[in-house]
C-alpha cells in the first residue's frame, strides 16, 4: 500500500495549541522488536513440559449431540486429557466483562465448548492435550460424536419468519427490559426514536427508501488466536496469549471456570490485529482447564480455516433507510429498519447500527429499529465501529441518491443537514463539540475534490468519484498506569492496555508532555494483570484517549510526590516547589529531574504512583471520504484508484499512527466493500475458509490513501484526544458504491460489491 | 426537577411522553419517582443483583451529558438531565 502524509488542519486558530511532544513522530518502542523479529507473540511461548492442545469442531452448522466418545482419542499413546463440555462448570448469570453490554455466561461458556447442540459449522465440541501438535490433531479424528442434524438457518430475515427452526428454545425477544411470550430467534428489538416521523414524511418533497444488505465479513488479523495455559497445583492459572484486553480474559476466564480472579494472571503477548476480534476468549478456558487436569502447560493455536470458522466474524446485515427532504434539500424524516445477525448466540452490534445510520445529520423526526438476531454462523465478534459501517452504507447511499435527485452538491448537502453540537443523536444526549462540519469543509478543500476526475480510463474503463461521510461514538471505560522514577531520571511507565495501534508511543508521548520531560525519558511497557490496575480492552477507540488521561494524571502524580520529597529535604511546603519540566526549583535551590533520581536511589526512597481513570467524555468521531473507481462494465470488476480519507481526530497525538489507522480502516473497507465474504452453501458450510479464497484486499487492491486530519479538540480530554481507530472504516463501502454509481450509473445495495454483481447491475440497466 | 429521557421502547407506559421532570437526588431516586408516575417502569429500568437491586444489565444511564459512575447511587442535580440508554460497545 502507497502512503503519504497529508495534511492536518486545526479547526481554529484558539485550538492549534503548541506542545513539545505531542503532535511529533518519534520511534515507536515496539518497533525494533517487530522489525527484528525479537518480539515475542503467543505462539512463540514455550514453557518447560509443555504439552500441545487441538480442537475438535463440528461439521454440521446445526445439529443436536446424541453421543461424543472419547475412548478411542484417550487410547493413543502420548494423549494426555480429552475434553468435553462437561469439564466445564454450568454457568447462568449474567456479567459486564469488557465493554458495554452484560454476556450471558452461560452463552460465553456454550460458545467455547458446545453443549447439547453444536449451531455453527467450526463450533468447539471437544479438545484433546497430547505430547505433539500432531499426536493431538490424530486423537481430534479419533473422537467419534453421534450428531443429529436440524436444518440450519443462515440468513438473518428468515431467521426472523414465524414458524423457523429456533436455535435456542429459551430465547424470547426482549423490549427494553420486556421479554416476549414465544421463543424466537430474535434476541432484541431497539428502538430510537424522536419527533414526528409522519409528519416528517408528509412534509417531504423527496421521499427515497431502499433496502442493503451486506454479507458476514472477518476482520482478518494476521496473527491467529493462540493461548498456554499453566495451572500450578497451588490453583494458580496463568495463561499467556494474544488479547485485546488482558483483564477482559482475566474476568472470562473467571466466569466460564468458576475460579477465583486473584488466582489467575494473564499475560497479553504482542498482538498482531485484532480489530475487535481478540476480545472473547476460545482457546483460553480450554487450555486452562487441560493444564489443571494433567499439571502441565498447555499450548493451544488456531489455524486460518479455524479463525475463520470458529471465531467471530462481523454479521451480515439488512438494513432498511427511508429517508424525506424538502425542496430546500433539508431532511424532513429519517427512518431505519435493520436486522444484525448475531451468529450462534445474542449479542450482534445492532445498537451500534442504530446509533450511527443518521449520526451526521441533523435529523428531528427518526425512528430506528434494530433487530438482534441469531443463525447458525459463528457467534459475532466486535470488528472496527462495530454496526456503523453497515448502517452508514445504507443511510449514505441514501444520501447520495437524494442529492442526485435534488441536482445538489453531496458536501453541500451534508452540511446543510450536518450534525454539530447540541443536535439530537440515538441512545445518547445531545452532541458535544465534535468536528463534522468541519471535515465536510476539508473535504471540500481538500486537492482530491478540487481535482477534475478523468471520466475516461484505459480499455473502456470507466471512472466516478464518491463521498460518504461516517461517525463512530468512540468509548471511554477504566484504564490504569502506574510509574516509577528511575535512578538514571528516565521513567518507567507500565500500561495495562494492549498495544495494537502504536499506543506505547501515544501514552508515552502524553506523559512526556504532562511531566516536561523528553519522550525517550518515558520507557512504557504493557504488562500482565498482576502487575497493573484494572484495565479495559483495547478497543472502542479508547486508548490513546483514556489510558492517555491516566499516563496524564500519573505525570501529575509523580510530579506530587517528587515535591513531597523536596519539601522535607528543603524544609519548604511542598507547595512553594516549582516544576519547570525536569527541574523543581525554590528560592534559588534547583535539582534537575536526574540529580533528584539519584538522590532518591542513594536514599532507599523510591518515586512511584498508581493511577485509575474511568473518563466519559470520548467524544465522536467523524469522517469524510472521497473515493475514485475505475469500472470495467465488462468484467465488473471495480480498482480504487484515489482515495482521500479526511477525520476529525481531536488531537493527533502522534500524527504518523493516526495517518496509519485512517489508512487501515480504509484499506479494510475496501475489502468489505469489493471483494470480502463468508460464502455458505445452503447446509452452512463455509465455502471459502482460507484466505487464497476468502479475499482480504493486498497492496495491488489499494491505491495512494491521502489523509487530512482534522483536529476539533475533545473538550473531555486536556490534550483534546478522540478516538481515531474506528470511524475510518465507516465511510469507504458507501463511498465506493456512490462512485460506482457515478461512473456507471448502477447502484449497488448489496455487499461485497463484487465482479459478478457489477457486471450483472451494468448488463440489467442496459437491458 | 431532573429532566428524565424515556427510552422510545419504553414511551408506553408515560403515555408517549418522551421526556418527564422528576424529582431525585439519585438516578435511583429518580426511577423511584418515575415508577410512582408511571408504574412499571422500574421493573424496566432495574432488576435484582447480588448486591441488590441494579440498572438493568445492558442500560447505561448518562448524567449531564456523562456516563457517572455509582449506578443507581449516581447523583443527580435539581437541574440534571438524565438519559437512559442501550449499553453500546465498540470493537
Amino acid at each position: 500500500m502507497a502512503t503519504k502524509t497529508d495534511e492536518m488542519i486545526p479547526a481554529t486558530e484558539a485550538d492549534a495549541a503548541v506542545y513539545r511532544v505531542i503532535g511529533t513522530r518519534p520511534v515507536r518502542p515496539d518497533g525494533v522488536d517487530k522489525v527484528t523479529g525479537r518480539a515475542i507473540y503467543g505462539a512463540d511461548v514455550v514453557l518447560p513440559r509443555m504439552v500441545h492442545g487441538k480442537v475438535l469442531r463440528s461439521p454440521y452448522a446445526h445439529a443436536r449431540i446424541v453421543s461424543i466418545d472419547t475412548s478411542e482419542a484417550e487410547a493413543i499413546p502420548g494423549v494426555l486429557s480429552v475434553i468435553t463440555s462437561k469439564d466445564l462448570p454450568s454457568v447462568q448469570a449474567t456479567a459486564k466483562l469488557g465493554e458495554g453490554g452484560e454476556v450471558n455466561l452461560g452463552h460465553l461458556s456454550g460458545n467455547v465448548l458446545a453443549r447439547e447442540k453444536v449451531l455453527y459449522q467450526g463450533h468447539a465440541i471437544a479438545a484433546v492435550a497430547a505430547t505433539s501438535p500432531h499426536i493431538a490433531a490424530e486423537a481430534v479424528r479419533k473422537i467419534r460424536v453421534q450428531f443429529e442434524e436440524l436444518p440450519p438457518v443462515m440468513d438473518v430475515r428468515l431467521a426472523m419468519e414465524p414458524g423457523v427452526t429456533l436455535l435456542h428454545d429459551d430465547l424470547f425477544t426482549e423490549t427494553a427490559g420486556e421479554k416476549a411470550a414465544q421463543p424466537s430467534n430474535v434476541a432484541a428489538h431497539l428502538i430510537a426514536e424522536e419527533g414526528d416521523i409522519e409528519a416528517g414524511f408528509a412534509a417531504a418533497h423527496l421521499i427515497v427508501e431502499r433496502e442493503f444488505t451486506t454479507a458476514t465479513v472477518h476482520q482478518g488479523y494476521i496473527e491467529p488466536q493462540n493461548a498456554v495455559a499453566e495451572w500450578r497445583a497451588d490453583g494458580q492459572l496463568t495463561v499467556w496469549c494474544s488479547t485485546q484486553g488482558a483483564f477482559v480474559v482475566r474476568s472470562q476466564l473467571h466466569s466460564i471456570l468458576q475460579h477465583p480472579i486473584s488466582q489467575i494472571k494473564v499475560v497479553p503477548t504482542e498482538i498482531g490485529g485484532g480489530f475487535g476480534g481478540k476480545i472473547p476468549v476460545y482457546l483460553e478456558p480450554l487450555a486452562a482447564v487441560m493444564s489443571r487436569k494433567i499439571g502441565r502447560p498447555v499450548k493451544m493455536t488456531m489455524d486460518r480455516a479455524e479463525v475463520l470458522m470458529g471465531t467471530g466474524p462481523t454479521p451480515g446485515t439488512y438494513v432498511m433507510v427511508k429517508m424525506g427532504v424538502d425542496r430546500d434539500g433539508m431532511i424532513t424524516a429519517a427512518q431505519s429498519s435493520m436486522a444484525f445477525e448475531a451468529g450462534a448466540f445474542p449479542g450482534s452490534p445492532v445498537g451500534a447500527g442504530v446509533m450511527t445510520v443518521f449520526a451526521p445529520y441533523a435529523v428531528k423526526n427518526v425512528r430506528i429499529d434494530g433487530y438482534d438476531v441469531v443463525v447458525n454462523k459463528p457467534k459475532s465478534a466486535a470488528y472496527r465501529a462495530p454496526g456503523a459501517t453497515m448502517a452508514e452504507y445504507a443511510s449514505e447511499t441514501v444520501v447520495d441518491e437524494i442529492c442526485r435527485e435534488l441536482g445538489m452538491d453531496p458536501v453541500e448537502f451534508r452540511r446543510k443537514n450536518g450534525a454539530k453540537e447540541g443536535d439530537w443523536r440515538a441512545f445518547a444526549p445531545p452532541y458535544p463539540r465534535v468536528g463534522n462540519l468541519e471535515c465536510l469543509d476539508a473535504t471540500e478543500a481538500s486537492a482530491h475534490w478540487r481535482t477534475p476526475l478523468e471520466r475516461q480510463g484505459a480499455d473502456g474503463k470507466l471512472r466516478g468519484r464518491g463521498i460518504a461521510s461516517g461517525y463512530w461514538f468512540n468509548v471511554g471505560l477504566t484504564s490504569s498506569c502506574s510509574g516509577r522514577l528511575n535512578g538514571d531520571g528516565t521513567v518507567t511507565l507500565l500500561e495495562g492496555s494492549t498495544d495494537i495501534g502504536g499506543t506505547r508511543a501515544s501514552i508515552a508521548m502524553q506523559f512526556a508532555e504532562a511531566f516536561g520531560i523528553e519522550y525517550e525519558a518515558v520507557h512504557p511497557s504493557v504488562v500482565d494483570t498482576d502487575s497493573v490496575g484494572f484495565t479495559e480492552v483495547t478497543g472502542g477507540s479508547r486508548t490513546t484517549y483514556a489510558t492517555g488521561l491516566a499516563a496524564v494524571e500519573l505525570a501529575k502524580e509523580l510530579q506530587i510526590r517528587i515535591k513531597g520529597e523536596l519539601a522535607k529535604l528543603w524544609e519548604v511546603p511542598a507547595d512553594a516547589i516549582a516544576a519547570n519540566g525536569a527541574v523543581f526549583a525554590n528560592n534559588g535551590k534547583s535539582l534537575t529531574l536526574k540529580e533528584i533520581a539519584a538522590l532518591m536511589e542513594e536514599n532507599g526512597l523510591q518515586i512511584q504512583a498508581a493511577i485509575t481513570v474511568s473518563p466519559t467524555g470520548s467524544g465522536g468521531a467523524f469522517a469524510t471520504h472521497i473515493a475514485d473507481v475505475e469500472v470495467d462494465p465488462e468484467t465488473g470488476k471495480v480498482d480504487v484508484i484515489r482515495y482521500t480519507a479526511v477525520q476529525d481526530a481531536g488531537k493527533a497525538i502522534h500524527p504518523s499512527y493516526v495517518e496509519g489507522q485512517m489508512q487501515g480502516g480504509v484499506v479494510q473497507g475496501i475489502g468489505w466493500a469489493l471483494h470480502e465474504e463468508y460464502v455458505y452453501d445452503e447446509k452452512g458450510q463455509l465455502r471459502n475458509g482460507s484466505f487464497l479464497d476468502y479475499r482480504i484486499p493486498t497492496t495491488l487492491d489499494t491505491p495512494l490513501i491521502e489523509t487530512i486530519i482534522v483536529e476539533v479538540p475533545n473538550p473531555g480530554h486536556p490534550y483534546g484526544v478522540r478516538g481515531v481507530g474506528e470511524v475510518p472504516i465507516v465511510p469507504p463501502p458507501a463511498a465506493i458504491a456512490n462512485a460506482i454509481f457515478d461512473a456507471v450509473g448502477v447502484r449497488l445495495r448489496d455487499l461485497p460489491m463484487s465482479p459478478r454483481k457489477v457486471c450483472a447491475a451494468v448488463q440489467a440497466a442496459a437491458g | 426537577m431532573a429532566k428524565v429521557n424515556i427510552p422510545a421502547a419504553m414511551r408506553s407506559l408515560t403515555g408517549g411522553e418522551s421526556c418527564v421532570e422528576v424529582a431525585g437526588a439519585t438516578v435511583g431516586e429518580v426511577v423511584a419517582a418515575l415508577d410512582e408516575r408511571y408504574p412499571g417502569l422500574a421493573a424496566r429500568l432495574t432488576q435484582e443483583g447480588p448486591a441488590g437491586i441494579k440498572l438493568r444489565g445492558g442500560l447505561t444511564v448518562f448524567v449531564d451529558g456523562e456516563m457517572p459512575l455509582g449506578g443507581l447511587k449516581a447523583r443527580v442535580g435539581p437541574e440534571s438531565e438524565v438519559y437512559f440508554s442501550p449499553a453500546i460497545a465498540g470493537g
